[in-house]
Order: structure tokens, then sequence, then C-alpha cells
């Protein structure tokens, strides 16, 4: 964290603290981290799901923790040991409500995350590598959610398992072998639970070690921020600590209120039905759908006719933000001055909600002509829409500087409590 | 911008009338949302209604239907029908469970508030056989096993507050269970089995199991019953009483949630104050979603 670090006003005062700080600077770490570094003055409260989501894994692994303690992984047992947590253990109701629905809400707040980052253009350069993480931890909590949704093991838990690993039996070559792991037999039981357990319980700490990776990057780089241009004076900035933290942590209180709603009087909302139907592998259910999360790339998945075309383009979906940087041709990053991609954005967003809901919709008649339709749509949008538009637009005059995106150009405001110096664009001086 | 409030509004509309026209072509009968006592943010259970669902349950369902996952004891506990613990005892007393004796030999002993309740067949292959092949489904979290699809945009609706509806499983249990009727003109019955307007694909393999007078509930003191003992009553408290089964902390979860949310707020309101003092520091907070679009340089 080299330049983070640079930016670190940290200076131990108690004997034992430069003991410390001369033998390992973390304390110097976290105060360049997340007290002195520099923030855009004119963030707006999209830039406060990061600080949501953080909090949203710390929820997820803390409740799940403590579920595992009262859970059975056993085809035998899983659906009882689940009805157990439910009735007999003290607030476990509320321990697998608050996992569920934390699960949710994880995945809306990520939403919300990644749409910011479309439509304000921070996956751009100096980013590009902060948001390739990103899009890693996207993926893994695709995997981790998907193997939590089994563990329940209801109808919709097995059919869900079964479905997703029978398209991964698609791929070419290593398809067989890669079922049959994830199996451990010769159709999904209990070695199948038994390794989903192991599995869940694994991947949420991958994802913490690449959060660390992710916020690292961010320290590099610095914010984007709704402007779309770089820090160039110390007022352009504030430092994070108060500014952001304050308004961080006011935000994650707000979004509680959410959480709560869904925990305690919506608890089986997002849920399906069929999930508290004991899994029964001789009767298939009418519809078998995926999470409300999955439902876009379910629609992609069906609207191929050929399965491993589906497989292809519903992987394709998500891989493909990661080219993103490369695609857009574009050097304005915020959209607030681009003014056809920004149409181009809207509809894309439209589209992605469109997909979601053919995606709970059986796939039948004027459905999979819809699926078909929009999911042409999401690949142009990368593959068409994002280079060409770069080319041929012409962007709005950007403001010259962040400052005057906040007062307006030529006006004057009190300091920002930014050290003179501090704030300039650590990518520039690193 | 204009362009794409207009782009936006014109697929949503889009979607909207997709979605209408297409719900109405569903399979079955959605069945009639019902009002219960337990529904909404302030909703609690009626004891009186559990009790009664209660002897439904024992008196006509539990011939068939297992609930393997309620104990005696559970009958007890706050949030629910709230029997005294000595009504408990001796309810269980009146059941009889089997274990190992210190010989290794299966023997037959009175049931303990402690145990769960036993099931009607010794397990589900049995119930199967003596059911025409199916095994009768364990009532223990059935009315949240069902539901029926609300369609958009009646499902958005569902989650907010006050208008907000979770009770679709017990809505569709009392439908089905008054639901039985002659099958109409044209419509071909198999062999076995009954005509039920709400059942998925009419045929059901259960008989009608609830009829007008089929039985005695409480009087009060003029002598007379406290509810009608009609089928439509038993109906509404047994599938009352199956909510509580499949959602015993239910009224805790609520009478939590207030306080949460509440504490929330202030707590998010206090914030909000600190937040504003904060930043007046360096002159005050950028407010709007996208500043920059309504300002001209």
């Amino acid at each position: 964290m080299s330049s983070a670090h640079a930016t670190s006003t940290y200076v131990p005062k108690s004997r034992l603290a430069k003991w410390f700080e001369s033998r390992l600077p973390l304390v110097g770490l976290v105060h360049s981290s997340f007290v002195a570094f520099p923030v855009p003055r004119n963030l707006n409260y999209f830039w406060t799901f990061g600080a949501i989501l953080i909090a949203f894994l710390g929820i997820q692994i803390i409740t799940g923790v403590w579920l595992a303690m009262h859970y059975d992984p056993s085809a035998g047992n899983a659906f009882e040991s689940v009805e157990h947590i439910m009735r007999d253990v003290n607030y476990g109701w509320l321990l697998r409500y608050a996992h569920a629905n934390g699960a949710s809400m994880f995945f809306v707040a990520v939403y919300v995350h990644i749409f910011r980052n479309l439509y304000y253009g921070s996956y751009k350069a100096p980013r590009e590598v902060l948001y390739l993480l990103g899009v890693i931890i996207y993926l893994l909590m695709m995997a981790t959610a998907f193997l939590g949704y089994t563990l329940p093991w209801g109808q919709m838990s097995f059919w869900g398992a079964t479905v997703i690993t029978n398209i991964l039996a698609a791929i070419p070559v290593v398809g067989d072998t890669i079922q049959s792991l994830l199996w451990g037999g010769y159709s999904v039981g209990n070695p199948t639970i038994n390794r989903f357990f192991s599995l869940h319980f694994l991947l949420p700490w991958m994802i913490a070690g690449v959060v660390v990776l992710h916020v690292w990057a961010l320290h590099v780089t610095g914010q984007n921020n709704p402007a779309g241009i770089p820090i160039k004076s110390s007022k352009d900035a504030v430092p994070f600590t108060p500014y952001a933290t304050i308004k961080d942590v006011f935000a994650v209180v707000v979004f509680m209120i959410l959480f709560a709603w869904f925990i305690f009087y919506q608890p089986n909302y997002l849920g399906h039905a069929d999930n508290y139907v004991p899994a029964n592998p001789s009767v298939t259910p009418a519809h078998i759908v995926p999470e409300w999360y999955f439902l876009p790339f379910y629609a992609i998945l069906r609207a191929v006719p050929d399965k491993l075309g589906g497989v292809i383009l519903m992987f394709g979906a998500v891989l493909i933000l990661a080219f993103a940087p490369w695609l857009d041709t574009s050097r304005v990053r915020s959209c607030n001055y681009r003014p056809v991609y920004r149409v181009f954005f809207w509809v894309f967003l439209v589209n992605a909600i469109i997909l979601g809901w053919l995606g709970a919709k059986p796939p039948e008649g004027g459905y999979v002509l819809a699926s078909r339709i929009c999911t042409v749509y999401y690949f142009a949008h990368f593959l068409i829409v994002m280079p060409l538009v770069g080319l041929f637009e012409t962007p709005d005059r950007l403001p010259g500087s962040i400052l005057e995106t906040v007062t307006g150009p030529g006006k004057q405001v009190s300091g920002s409590g930014m050290p003179a110096g501090a704030a300039a664009e650590p990518a520039k001086r690193a | 911008m204009r362009i794409a409030r207009l782009f936006a509004a014109t697929l949503l509309a889009a979607s909207l009338g997709a979605g209408s026209a297409l719900a109405e072509d569903g399979h079955g009968t959605n069945p009639p949302r019902e009002k219960w006592s337990f529904a909404g943010m302030f909703g609690r259970f009626d004891q009186a209604q559990l009790q009664r669902g209660f002897q439904v349950y024992k008196e006509v369902c539990a011939s068939c239907h297992s609930m393997r996952l309620v104990a005696f004891r559970n009958l007890a506990e706050p949030g629910g029908p709230g029997f005294t613990e000595g009504q408990v005892k001796a309810l269980a007393e009146t059941y009889s469970v089997k274990e190992l004796d210190d010989s290794g030999a299966e023997k037959e002993r009175p049931a303990r508030p402690a145990d769960r309740f036993p099931s009607p067949f010794p397990n589900d292959k049995a119930a199967a056989a003596a059911n025409g092949g199916k095994a009768p489904p364990d009532f223990s979290v059935l009315a949240k096993a069902r539901t029926y699809e609300r369609g958009f945009p009646l499902f958005v609706f569902d989650a907010l507050p006050f208008t907000g509806y979770s009770e679709q499983g017990v809505d569709y249990i009392h439908a089905l269970l008054t639901g039985y009727e002659e099958a109409p003109k044209g419509f071909t019955m198999p062999d076995s089995g009954y005509y039920n307007k709400y059942y998925p694909g009419h045929v059901i393999a259960m008989p009608p199991p609830l009829s007008d007078g089929q039985l005695t509930y409480p009087k009060n003191d003029k002598g007379e019953p406290v509810v009608p003992e009609t089928a439509d009553q038993y109906s509404r408290d047994v599938s009352a009483f199956m909510a509580w089964a499949a959602e015993p902390h239910m009224m805790a979860r609520k009478a939590l949630g207030l306080r949460v949310i509440l504490f929330l707020f202030v707590l998010a309101g206090l914030l909000f104050y600190v937040k504003k003092q904060v930043w007046k520091k360096v002159g005050g907070e950028v407010h709007g979603l996208q500043p920059e679009l309504h300002k001209t340089y």
C-alpha cells in the first residue's frame, strides 16, 4: 500500500506505539486507509454501497458460523435440522431468516454497486484491476449463494442443485469429471450436500480475501466520483474520517431498515414455498426456478435451444463484464457527461430487469422469444454499443474540478479539512 | 436524460401489458384472500382459534396426516394455542410412543410433553400404501410449503408495509378444504379421486375431510357453540392452527421486528443529524443524485 501509506499522517505518541509501529506499521496502515485517505467531496449515496457490502459480508459470516453449529449437512437430517434451528434453537429463527434474507440483501447491494460502477465509468483506467477484483468477488458470491441455497435440502434446493450440476456436465472434455466431483457419486445425494456445505463454508473466506485486495486497489487508485474527473487539489477532497465514515454508517443503518423489514415481516417473500417441501428425488417440482438474483442469467441459459450454447452464454453474460474496461472506447468516465451512452445505460438496466422477470416465467411461447431478444441486446450492449458510442459520441464539457461540481464555477468554500498537498490524485504520485 | 426516461417508461409499459395479459392464462383458480388475525405487522394468533384448530387436527386430520416436527410441549409455549402445562401433560399421556428398554426390546410408553407428535403410519411407504400410492403430506410446515402465483404487479405490493401479504399458503389450504364441488360438464374424472376447484389439476386423492356439524365445539354460558359448527369454520380454524405449526415463533418475530425497526429509525435520524454537523465544517454536502446535471457551466 505504498502510495496510500504515503498519505499517512499518523505519528505514534506513546513509547509502546512507537515500538510496535517500527516493527509492524499496522496502525499507520489503518490510519492511512480509513482515516487520512482522501475522498472526493462530491460522492453521492451510491458510493456508500461498498460499506454496505462489507457490513453484509460480516453479517453473513457471523450468522453463518452460528447456524453451522446447529446444522447437520446430511441428506437425511438437513431439512429437519433447519427446522430444529427454526423451532428449538434460541433465536434460531432470527439467525436463519437473517442469513437467508442477508444473502438477498447482499445481492441487492452488489447490483446497486455494479450499476453505479457502470454508470459513472469507474471500471476505466486506472481502476481496471480494482474492477476485475470486483468481478471475481461477484462470481464467488454467486457460487456461495448457490451452494448455500442447496443446504436446507428442500425440493428447490435439490432440484436447483440437479439442474446446475447437469448444465456443468455440458462443458466439453472435463464436464463429466466436474459433475462427478461435485456429486461425489452418480446423482445429487448425501456426498453432494457434504461437499457443498464444506465449500459454502470455504468460499466466504475467499471472498473476504479478495475484498482485502479490492480495498487495497481502491486505495492505490483512489475513488472515482460522479464527475468522473480526478482529484486535482486538496479542495477537491475530504479525509475519509469523519466525512465518509459518518456517511457510510448512516447509509448502512438505513439499509438495515430494509433488511429488518424482510427478516421480521416478509421472511419468506424472497424464497420459494417449494423449499419447505423436503427434497424428494422422485418428484420434480412444476417449475424449477433459481433465487431472484440469478434470474437474468437463468433466462439467458434457457433462451438458447442448445444446452452447451446456453451454458456458454450464461457464463459469458457474467464474464463479459470483465472486458468492459477495454470495450468502452470513451475517455469520459461519468455518464453525466455522456448524453448518448447515458440513454443506452438505462436501456441496458431495463433490459436486465426484464430478463430477470422472464427468468421466473416458464420457458414457453412468447417468453422464449422475448428472452432471446433480450439476450441478444444484453450482449450487443457490450460488444456493439460500448465500443461504437464511445467513438461517435460528443461528450458534454467536463467541469474544471470536483470542487466546481459542488459549488459552481469560480466560488470559494471553506477549507476541506485535508492537509495541503495531501489529496492530489494518488495514482499520479505513485 | 429525457430520452432515457421515455425509453424506460415505454419498456416498462410494454412489460406491464405483457405481464397482465399472460397472467390470466395461468393454471387453476386462485384462492380468495381471507382475513386472518395473524396477518400484517401487528398480527397475533387467536388462542381460542388455535385451540379449536388443534381439535380439528386431532379429531379429523391426524388419522392420515403426520406432524412430525411439532412437540406436545409446543402447545403450551408462548405465542401458541396457550394450553396449560397440565393440559399438555395429560394430552401427551393419551398417546403412546415406542422406545428401546434396557434389554434392547421395543416397548411402548405413554408420551411426555417433550415428545413429538407420533405419526399415524410407521413410515412414508406405509403411509403411501394405505393412501392410494402417495403419502399424505406432513403438517409441520405445510402452510409455508404451499402458495399460488400472484403475478405482476400484485407481487410487488405483497412485499410492502400495509399492503403486505404472506398468508398465501394459509389461504390456499382453507380454499382447498372448502373447494370440493361437482366436476364441471366435459371434465373427465379418473376412476378415483375427487374434484377440487383449487387443487392444481383439480383431481385430489383426499376425500372431502370436513362437513357441517362434524365436530362439537366448546359452548358458551348459554350452551351455544362460540363459533358456528360448519365446515367453513372448521377449515378456517385448522388452517390458522397450521399457520402456527409452520411458524411457532411468528408473534415473537413480529414483536421484536417492531422494536428493531423503531430503534433503527431513531438511530438513523441521529446519525443523519451528526453527519450534517460534520459536513458543515467543509461547507455542506452535495445533494441530489446527479447535481451536475442541473447546473450550467
